[in-house]
C-alpha cells in the first residue's frame, strides 16, 4: 500500500507495440493477462455476485444456513423458476430495525471525523518531511512506512494498555497531578478516533508527502517577496497544490474506516455501533448469513462512489507516472 | 535547504514519530515485565517468553500462520507481478477498466466484505474451510498489493534496455529474465515481503475463511486479547515485531547495496 502514491515520475518512452508481441509471442502475451484476470474474476468479482444472491435467500437451520436460490441443480428451467423464490425480506428487515440504519450512519460519521483528524495530524508530518534535507528524507520515509509493517492488531492492542482506566496514560496524568481521577477513554468513541488516526496515519502521510515533495517551493518565496503572509501563502499555494495527495489520503483512510471491525471491537467496547461490527456479529454470533450478506451489499453500495473516486485517482497517478 | 526546515517542521516530525512509535515501544518494554499486571512495572524478566514457548496452542497457530504466509506470498508475488505487467504494458485490451478496477478495489475494500464474500464462494463451490481456503483468500488480497508495488517500479523502467536486448537478438523470454526481471527484482522482493506481512497480520479475512485446525496467530491473539491484556501476548507481539523489523532492515540494506553497486557499474561503464 505504501507505494501507491509514491510512484516514480520518470519519463518513459511509450512503446507503440505491446510487450513481447514484436516477436509474435502472442500466446505468452495472452497468458500474462489471462492468469491474473481469471484469478480476480473468480476470487474477487464472482464472490460479490454470490453475496448478492444469498442476500436474497432465507435463513434456514441447515449447513449452509440459508435456502438455496437461483440454483442450477434443477436445470435451466429450475433456475428461472427460482426467481419466484427471491425475496427482499432481508432488506426490508434492515429498514425496519433502526439499529442497522444507526450503525450505517454512525460508521460514516466516525469515518469522516477520523479522516479529518488524520489529515490534521498527518499534514504537518508530511510537510516537515517534504521540507527536510534531501539526505535524511529516505530515512524519514522508511520510519513512516515501518509501523505499517507491524501488525495492525498489535498496534490496536498496544493502545488498550495505554488508554484503560489503570493504564499508562492515566498513571502519567495522575502522577503529574493534571487529573485527580482516571479519565475514561477506553470503550468510548474517543478511543475509536485515536485508534483510527493512529492505525491509518501512514496511509495519509505517504500520498501527502509525495505530492508535497514535488512542489516547487520558489512559489512560496515569490509570494513572500510580494508581501503575502505565510498563512495566506499556505492556503493559496501549498494546500491547493497538495490537493491530489489530500484526496488520495482521505480516500485511503475513509473507505476502510467505514467498514472497520478490529478498532471498534477492541477499543470501542460493546456499546459502539459500527457496521463492520454489526456484520461480524450477524455472521458469527447470530449465524444469519442472508442478513449479513444484505448488510454487506448495502455497505458496498454506500462505498461505491468513494471507491470509484479512488480508482480514478489511482489511474490518473498511473498515467502521470508514464 | 536547512534554512527552510523550520523549527515548526522539526517539532511536527518529532511529535508525529513519537505518536507512531511510543505505543509500540511501550508494548515491547512491558513484555519484559516481571509483574503479571501489564501496566505496572515489576522488574525485568523474560518469563513470559519462556511461558510463550510452552503454550502449545500459540505455537501451532504460529506454524499455521508461517505456512499460509509463505505459500500465499509466493503465489501472490507471481500473480501480482503478472497483473503489474498487464497494467503497465498492455494499454489496450477488452476489459482493461474492469481489470484495473479489480486490482485497485481490494486495496481499500473493507475486510469484512472481502472475508464474507470469499467465504460464501468457498461454501458455494463446496470447499471445506481450512488451511487451503485461508491461503486462497490471502493470495487474492495480497496479489493486488504486490501488483501496485511492482507496477510503480515498472512505470519508471527504461524500455530502451529491452529494445536494445531484442535488437541484439535476445528472445523475449531471455530479455525478460535477463533484463526486465533483474531491474524490477527489488520491487518484487518488497512485494513478497509486503504480501507476507499482510498475511501474517490478517485477522478479519482469516476468521471468515478459516476452519477447524487452521487457527492463525492473529485469530489466537485476538481471542486472548478479548479476555484481557496479558504480558504473554506482549511477548508474542514483540517477537512478531522483531521478525518483521529484521526482515525489513535486511531488505533495505540489500537494496542500498545493490543501488550502490549499480552506480559503480554505471560509472565504470561510462569510463569505458
Amino acid at each position: 500500500m505504501s507505494n501507491i502514491a509514491v510512484t516514480d515520475a520518470a519519463a518513459l518512452p511509450t512503446a507503440a507495440k505491446p510487450f513481447l508481441t514484436r516477436l509474435g509471442a502472442g500466446f505468452v502475451n495472452r497468458l500474462v493477462i489471462i492468469v491474473p484476470y481469471l484469478w480476480l474474476l473468480f476470487f474477487f468479482l464472482i464472490p460479490f455476485v454470490i453475496v448478492f444472491k444469498i442476500s436474497l435467500s432465507q435463513t434456514a437451520i441447515a449447513m449452509p444456513p440459508y435456502t438455496p436460490v437461483l440454483d442450477f441443480s434443477d436445470g435451466v428451467s429450475g433456475f428461472f423458476a427460482g426467481f419466484r423464490d427471491l425475496n427482499f425480506d432481508n432488506y426490508v428487515w434492515l429498514t425496519q430495525d433502526a439499529l442497522y440504519f444507526k450503525a450505517y450512519v454512525t460508521s460514516v460519521i466516525i469515518a469522516a471525523i477520523s479522516t479529518v483528524l488524520t489529515l490534521i495530524v498527518g499534514y504537518p508530518i508530511a510537510y516537515g518531511m517534504a521540507r527536510a534535507p534531501a539526505t535524511i528524507r529516505p530515512t524519514l520515509l522508511m520510519l513512516v512506512i515501518l509501523p505499517f509493517w507491524t501488525s495492525f492488531l498489535i498496534r490496536v492492542y498496544a493502545w488498550i494498555g495505554i488508554l484503560k482506566p489503570e493504564g499508562l496514560l492515566n498513571q502519567l496524568l495522575l502522577s503529574l497531578h493534571i487529573i485527580n481521577q482516571p479519565l475514561v477513554i477506553l470503550n468510548t468513541y474517543t478511543a475509536i478516533f485515536i485508534g483510527i488516526v493512529y492505525s491509518y496515519l501512514p496511509f495519509m502521510v505517504l500520498p501527502l508527502y509525495s505530492s508535497l515533495e514535488k512542489m516547487d517551493y520558489s512559489l512560496i518565496e515569490a509570494a513572500k517577496d510580494l508581501g503575502c503572509p505565510p498563512t495566506a501563502a499556505f492556503w493559496k499555494i501549498t494546500f491547493p497544490l497538495s490537493l491530489p495527495g489530500v484526496i488520495a489520503g482521505c480516500l485511503l483512510v475513509f473507505i476502510p474506516a467505514v467498514g472497520e471491525f478490529v478498532i471498534p471491537d477492541l477499543l470501542g467496547g460493546s456499546q459502539t455501533l459500527m457496521i463492520g461490527k454489526t456484520l461480524w456479529n450477524e455472521f458469527f454470533a447470530n449465524r444469519d448469513w442472508p442478513v449479513s450478506s444484505a448488510v454487506a451489499v448495502i455497505l458496498l453500495l454506500l462505498l461505491t462512489v468513494p471507491i470509484m473516486l479512488f480508482q480514478q485517482a489511482q489511474a490518473r497517478s498511473q498515467e502521470q507516472g508514464k | 535547504m536547512n534554512a527552510t526546515w523550520s523549527r515548526f517542521n522539526v517539532t511536527s516530525i518529532v511529535l508525529g514519530f513519537a505518536f507512531l512509535y511510543l505505543p509500540i515501544v511501550l508494548l515491547i518494554v512491558f513484555s519484559f515485565n516481571e509483574s503479571k499486571l501489564v501496566t505496572v512495572w515489576g522488574g525485568f524478566s523474560t518469563r513470559w517468553y519462556v511461558s510463550l514457548f510452552h503454550n502449545q496452542g500459540l505455537m501451532d497457530a504460529t506454524w499455521v500462520t508461517a505456512r499460509v504466509g509463505v505459500i500465499s506470498a509466493t503465489v501472490a508475488t507471481v500473480l501480482g507481478t503478472l497483473a503489474a505487467l498487464t497494467l503497465t504494458r498492455y494499454t489496450r485490451f477488452r476489459g482493461r477498466v474492469l481489470f484495473s478496477g479489480m486490482v485497485f478495489a481490494p486495496l481499500v475494500m473493507p475486510e469484512v466484505i472481502t472475508g464474507l464474500s470469499l467465504l460464501l464462494l468457498f461454501v458455494a463451490v463446496g470447499l471445506d474451510r481450512g488451511f487451503f481456503t485461508v491461503t486462497l483468500a490471502h493470495i487474492t488480497l495480497t496479489m493486488c498489493f504486490v501488483a501496485v508495488v511492482v507496477q510503480s517500479r515498472l512505470v519508471s523502467f527504461d524500455r530502451s534496455l529491452e529494445e536494445a536486448a531484442m535488437d541484439l537478438g535476445a528472445t523475449p523470454a531471455k530479455t525478460f529474465f535477463q533484463i526486465t526481471l533483474p531491474v524490477i527484482l527489488p520491487a518484487i522482493v518488497s512485494g513478497w515481503m509486503l504480501a507476507f506481512t499482510l498475511s501474517l497480520d490478517d485477522l478479519v479475512i482469516a476468521s471468515f475463511t478459516s476452519g477447524p485446525g487452521a487457527t492463525t496467530l492473529p485469530m489466537k491473539i485476538y481471542s486472548q486479547v478479548r479476555l484481557g491484556v496479558t504480558p504473554e501476548i506482549n511477548a508474542a507481539c514483540t517477537i512478531l515485531i522483531a521478525v518483521v523489523a529484521v526482515g525489513v532492515i535486511i531488505a533495505s540494506i540489500a537494496n542500498k547495496r545493490r543501488e550502490v553497486q549499480r552506480q559503480l557499474d554505471e560509472q565504470a561503464a561510462q569510463r569505458g
